[in-house]
């Protein structure tokens, strides 16, 4: 299987100098693959620090009435929660961490195009980071207002708002750099015979996330900017004490936030369409279709914004366009849908630890969106609004898409960042506990939603009690789910077997260069002459040279 | 890809004065029009005035005027996309 037999193997970027000693060679450092792998240490230290005030948020709730915390302290839990989850963990996501270490070797090229930048972003996420857990322990109290910083509330609170808001505005700057990169980089650094459509989905998902990243990120900075302006010099923008307009900010908030979500789930998608085929052996269904639904998403995602104030006194005219609007993002994640499903069908499929996060990936995911349509039909939105419902509903495609696609990446690029090989079998484990919790912490929050359950509320009646109990049950489950598989992957990176170049079979370039890669990432420039899916030479090689497992099988016949 | 040469275009001083003094004379304008209750037309115009001054900064100061046709529409897909994300907004607040 293996090819690199006699000729030699380059230096892996680990073992290549460094000009700084230690640490210093990662914290400055432009190789993509560094920063790479710097991202995915920090926003999964975030996500394990926002995990845990989500465990707290679901303690306190696991009974009616106060167990462990004061209501305030509850308002700033469910506050941090957010905030840091949002901000510092799913915003940066898939496209800071595999963007950064996959999409460069995935289009052929030596690096992004503008490396330092790229190291800069990284910065503004760690600053901005620290600017937020700064303004914590700054104000009168912990903030409260939720992770969307509502106004008027924004502007009066004694929490220290604006500096929280100044961490946010670093971390979207971190975003726009982000994106500028690889726009840049897809443009200008695809290799020989690369076509826009040789490339793999995921670097076009990538690409589609790029353009939201730099397109809409202004729009809230601008937005924090607003806030702190109101705060400290007494302009009139969002306060209606001094003539502003509340709305306004809403509106703001949410023609960066909606699109956003797509920010969070397209690479999500992207690394969907990538897993599915390798353990399918068989070119992905409707490649142009997937393609292009990633760049509607992106737009469409523009004009939808509205469906988050139906219940805020925004006129009815607009209420009716949002609601009618938001019905048409759904029609490009069903192409991708149908396209993954389709291409299943009469697959060799191989349920190995990555596809079984994709795969539950597309089942939560779906009812996440189709939730999501439920909440944007106007009439149900009135009475579905600021209940569990929401929660559910957006845990449903943040966490079941976004979280479950980034762990399935993870499993699935292990293998080529770190040249080592997790326990599989234990990984499978760690996925089925994940699914379960994560089924029972949510799916209870759809139903009490339905009878009337509201969000963020300390306290409940009675008649929510068991769906809450089960809902609190659930996240143990998810949490140990959580961390057996960063357990096992710690693991496979201290003790693990020497990984395979190409472990999985996979057709797209990140699986002809070695694991780990060396600095360069390829020692010859590539030329691409086929599609990123054909499996063909990958099927004849297999043919050719029986592994262990078909000889046993045959044995058997 | 066609091949892109880094050949720095140069632009006259009579050009940029010309921008310059445009530029002034449209702030005027939206400074005077403002004076003038003229209701909700009063930010369309506002708006197609500041529309064409940072047209104006992006072609001649940032040089856009001279560079690859992919800029250009890079920038239209950037125009429209605010102009699609104003205009639904005003769907409320003209509404309200
Ligand atoms: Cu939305």
């Amino acid at each position: 299987m293996s090819q690199a037999t006699a000729q030699n193997i380059p230096l892996s970027f680990y073992e290549e100098k460094s000009a700084y000693p230690g640490i210093f060679a990662w914290i400055f450092s432009t190789d993509h693959k560094r920063i790479g792998l710097l991202y995915m240490f920090t926003i999964l230290s975030f996500f394990l620090f926002g995990m845990s005030m989500g465990f707290l948020i679901r303690l306190e709730k696991m009974f009616p009435g106060g167990q462990f915390f004061q209501p305030a302290t509850y308002n700033a839990l469910f506050t941090i929660h957010g905030v840091v989850m949002i901000f510092l963990f799913v915003i940066p996501g898939i496209p800071a961490v595999f963007g950064n270490f996959i999409l460069p070797i995935q289009l052929g090229a030596e690096d992004v195009a503008f490396p330092r930048l790229n190291l800069l972003s990284w910065w503004l996420l760690v600053i901005g980071a620290l600017v937020i857990f700064l303004s914590l322990f700054t104000g009168s109290k912990l903030p409260d207002t939720g992770w969307t910083f509502y106004a008027p509330y924004n502007t009066i609170t004694t929490a220290n708002i604006p500096m929280a808001v100044f961490g946010a505005f670093l971390v979207g700057f971190s975003s726009i750099l982000t994106g500028l990169n690889f726009i840049t980089t897809v443009h200008r650094l695809r290799a020989k015979g690369m076509t826009f459509f040789r490339m793999p989905l995921f670097a076009w998902s990538i690409y589609a996330t790029a353009w939201i990243q730099i397109l809409a990120t202004p729009v809230v900075g601008i937005t924090l900017l607003l806030v702190i302006a109101e705060r400290f010099l007494g302009v009139g923008v969002f306060n209606p004490s001094k003539s502003g307009d509340p709305l306004m900010y809403q509106h703001l908030f949410w023609i960066y936030s909606h699109p956003a979500v797509y920010i969070m789930v397209l690479p999500a998608m992207g690394i969907v369409s990538d897993i599915i085929p390798t353990f399918c052996k068989k070119p992905i269904f409707g490649y142009k279709a997937i393609a292009f639904s990633s760049m509607s998403i992106a737009f469409i995602g523009y004009l939808v914004w509205g469906h988050h104030m139906f219940t805020s006194g925004m006129a009815d005219l607009a209420r009716v366009v949002f609601s009618f609007l938001t019905f048409f993002v759904a029609v490009p994640t069903a192409i991708k849908i149908f396209n993954w499903t389709a291409t299943l069908y009469k697959g060799s499929i191989e349920l190995r630890a990555p596809m079984l996060f994709a795969l539950s990936f597309i089942f939560l995911f779906s009812i996440g969106g189709l939730t999501g349509v439920m909440l944007g039909t106007l009439n149900l939105d009135l009475h579905l609004h600021d209940t569990s419902f929401v929660v559910a509903h957006f845990h449903y495609t943040i966490f079941g898409g976004f979280g479950f696609a980034l762990f399935g990446g993870i499993h699935y690029w292990f293998p080529k960042m770190f040249g080592k090989m997790y326990n599989e079998t234990r990984a499978k484990w760690a996925w089925l506990l994940l699914f379960i919790g994560f089924n029972m912490t949510y799916f209870p929050l759809f139903l009490a939603g339905l009878e009337g359950m509201p969000r963020r509320y300390y306290d409940y009646l009675p008649k929510f009690a068991p769906y809450h109990f089960w809902s609190t049950i659930g996240s143990w489950i998810m949490i140990s789910g959580i961390l057996f598989m960063f357990g096992n992957l710690l693991h496979g990176l201290l003790r693990g077997e020497k990984a395979d170049d190409n472990p999985w079979g996979g057709s797209t370039l990140e699986w002809q260069v070695p694991s780990p890669p060396p600095l360069v990432n390829f020692t010859t420039p590539p030329v691409v002459n086929k599609d990123p899916y054909d499996f063909s030479d990958i099927l004849k090689k297999r043919n050719s040279s029986p592994t262990p497992q078909d000889q046993e099988d045959k044995g058997g016949q | 890809m066609e091949h892109h040469d880094n050949q720095q275009h140069l632009i006259s001083y009579g050009t940029y004065i010309t921008v310059w003094l445009s530029l002034l004379i449209l702030t005027g304008l939206t400074v005077a029009v403002a004076g003038v209750h003229l209701g909700k037309y009063n930010v369309f115009i506002a708006l197609l005035v500041a529309a064409f001054k940072s047209s104006l900064v992006l072609l001649y100061f940032m040089h856009l005027r001279y560079e690859n046709r992919l800029f250009h529409a890079m920038f239209l897909v950037v125009l429209f996309t605010i102009t699609v994300i104003v205009a639904l907004t005003y769907v409320d607040t003209l509404a309200r």
